[in-house]
């Protein structure tokens, strides 16, 4: 499997990062390299073996349906870029 | 009289219970050092004033004949990966350059409750992604090591806790937290000649720490000694109902279990990990390892963990799917950043600031993870990784059925130069082969200083250990550290 430039920027889009021309082509060499290198995974006979969720068995608890927290808007607020009227502000989206 | 600074941890708690010294008298002695090393560049946010607020609690509490906490009088380095209220948290990124977080991490307000001071945040290779500390975007941190012979060139402090290293072995912090996701507290603790645990996975609450790969990262400390350490992660350690991975268990006394007789210990030494043309020095380091854990009493069998080999290639698929995961979030609404070109909409909001926000190993990782967890590829690449980590974790079991615990190497090579290795991503993801494996599988492991190489730069060893037995890590760390006498340290330059 190869990657080429056309591959590198859809990857690109799907990771929501702009790149330019040159950067989309410096990638290709690149992921090219990394993604040859774990190929080698493929070799690996891996029948009836289940994925690996978690490494140390743990359950995975529930906590009781309840607000535990909350009335800290501001403070949910306080980092963002942008921010009116109490909300997350973002630039418009439907016209 | 011995300086403040070059006290460990338990000398420090133990000198200012018995009033050799006050705790202001530390945390100044400290908050110097700092101040005198901006060339290291290991601090992004420098809190003298936060130490001395601690000391100064301390002191008064010592006056008024208050019980003491266990950390009381201690200050710390904290890694700018965990959130700290109040105080600007930028996981060394320029997307987070800004944050101040309005809460505090479960380690971090762990170690304030104990009466630890933070002499300030340190840097680190950008969002934890990095072997070299080359990838912050507040510039290199550089080790206080040099190689012998009039040898001035830059080396790395290791990565990604490379600020939490370099600072520790500098005489900065008697002590640091750190994180490891495929070896980021054990690699730099060897590159600069200190000790370093990665406790089992779920020990520390992730709660606030900045997230890379959530199945791997684990927040451990680093420190100059064994017992060190032992004290520093009894603090961080423990049950945490905010985070769903923690483990709800007690959490032993590691310090007062410490014990460096090995008696009825089996060593396993795992025979991938000498590959052809390993490094002569490494290996040589390793024997002598194999040696003092036979004379602290253990006996030595020969493993075989047949999927080594497969451990760097599954983690460099896993470790960025969930990266790619992980750092959506950092989309130009929440936090930090925003880059809003004119006329631009949401997606070209999103684009343009992750695109400036991200350096190019982050964008790179984010991207590999993006292709692998892409339809089509989904199955070949993710699933079969965490197929191959399953069997990776079940070496280690298997292993485990003939042995207490596992030496290797902590790392293939001594520190290398910055610039080095940075043209090739891949070369540079080699550096992590003998941490990524016990990272795979969850495991204990921790490095501690064997000795130095013939450039007069530290080697380290990596105990490898069962699920929950921090202690036998602990104790044969203790063992290594008795008989390597390793009192070695950088000659100051800075």
């Amino acid at each position: 499997m190869s990657i080429d430039l056309q591959t590198v920027k859809k990857i690109a889009s799907l990771s929501r990062i702009s790149v330019t021309d040159a950067e989309a082509e410096a990638m290709v060499p690149e992921l090219n390299n990394i993604l040859g290198w774990v190929e080698q995974l493929g070799e690996v006979d891996v029948t009836g073996v289940e994925p690996m969720t978690a490494v140390i068995p743990n359950k995975l608890r529930l906590r009781d349906d309840v607000v535990t927290d909350g009335n800290v808007r501001d403070r949910v607020l306080a980092n963002a870029p942008q921010a009116e009227h109490g909300f997350f502000a973002v630039p418009k989206v439907i016209e | 009289m011995t300086e403040l600074t070059d006290l460990t941890v338990a000398e420090i708690r133990d000198g200012f219970r018995a009033g050799d010294f006050s705790a202001r008298e530390v945390a100044e002695a400290f908050n110097a050092n700092v101040a005198a090393a901006k060339a290291l560049n290991a601090f992004i946010v420098e809190t003298p004033e936060k130490a001395l607020e601690a000391a100064d609690a301390a002191d008064r509490a010592k006056a008024a004949g208050e019980a003491l906490k266990p950390l009381s009088g201690v200050p710390i380095g904290m890694k700018d990966l965990f959130c700290t209220e109040g105080v600007q948290t930028t996981a060394a990124s320029h997307m987070l350059e800004g944050f101040t977080p309005t809460y505090e991490s479960t380690v971090s307000r762990k170690l304030w409750d104990a009466g630890a001071g933070m002499l300030g945040k340190l840097n680190l290779d950008q969002f934890a992604m990095g072997s070299s500390n080359e990838t912050s975007y507040f510039g290199n941190v550089i080790s206080p090591w040099r190689r012998g012979g009039g040898d001035n060139a830059a080396l790395a402090p290791g990565g990604s806790s490379g600020g939490s290293s370099a600072a520790i072995s500098a005489r900065l912090c008697p002590a640091a937290t750190g994180t490891d996701t495929g070896g980021s507290i054990r690699q730099p603790a060897a590159f600069t000649g200190i000790s370093g645990i990665k406790p089992t996975y779920g020990r520390c609450s992730r709660w606030g720490i900045v997230a890379f790969a959530s199945s791997l990262d684990q927040a451990g400390p680093m420190a100059r000694t064994v017992r060190d350490n032992a004290i520093l992660l009894e603090t961080m350690a423990g049950f945490d109902p905010k985070d769903s991975t923690s483990l709800d268990l007690a959490v032993p006394q590691w310090e007062a279990n410490l014990s460096s007789d090995l008696k009825g210990k089996k060593v396993g030494i795992p025979k991938e990990y000498r590959p052809d043309g390993l490094n002569a020095e490494i290996s040589a380091m390793w024997d002598r390892g194999i040696e003092w854990l036979k004379d602290a009493g253990a006996e030595v069998v020969d493993v075989s963990l047949p999927h080594t080999k497969y451990a760097l290639p599954t983690y460099y698929i896993i470790a960025p799917a969930e990266a790619s995961s992980n750092l959506a979030r950092y989309d130009g609404v929440r936090y930090g950043q925003r880059d809003l070109p004119d006329g631009a909409g949401l997606q070209d909001m999103y684009a343009a600031t992750r695109a400036a926000g991200f350096g190019p190993e982050v964008k790179r990782r984010i991207m590999i993870g993006t292709y692998v967890l892409s339809a089509g590829f989904y199955d070949a690449y993710y699933t079969q990784a965490q197929k191959v980590r399953a069997l990776i974790a079940r070496d280690f079991e298997q292993a485990f059925e003939k042995c207490d615990l596992l030496l290797t190497p902590t790392a293939p090579s001594a520190s290398f130069a910055l610039g080095e290795k940075q043209a090739d991503p891949l070369a540079m993801y080699l550096n992590d082969v003998f941490t990524v494996p016990a990272s795979l599988a969850g495991l204990p492991a921790m490095a501690v200083p064997g000795g130095l190489d013939a450039q007069g730069l530290p080697l380290g060893l990596q105990i490898i250990g069962k699920a929950l037995d921090e202690q036998t890590v602990l104790n044969a760390g203790l063992a290594i550290e008795e008989r390597a006498g390793f009192a070695a340290r950088p000659d100051k330059w800075w």
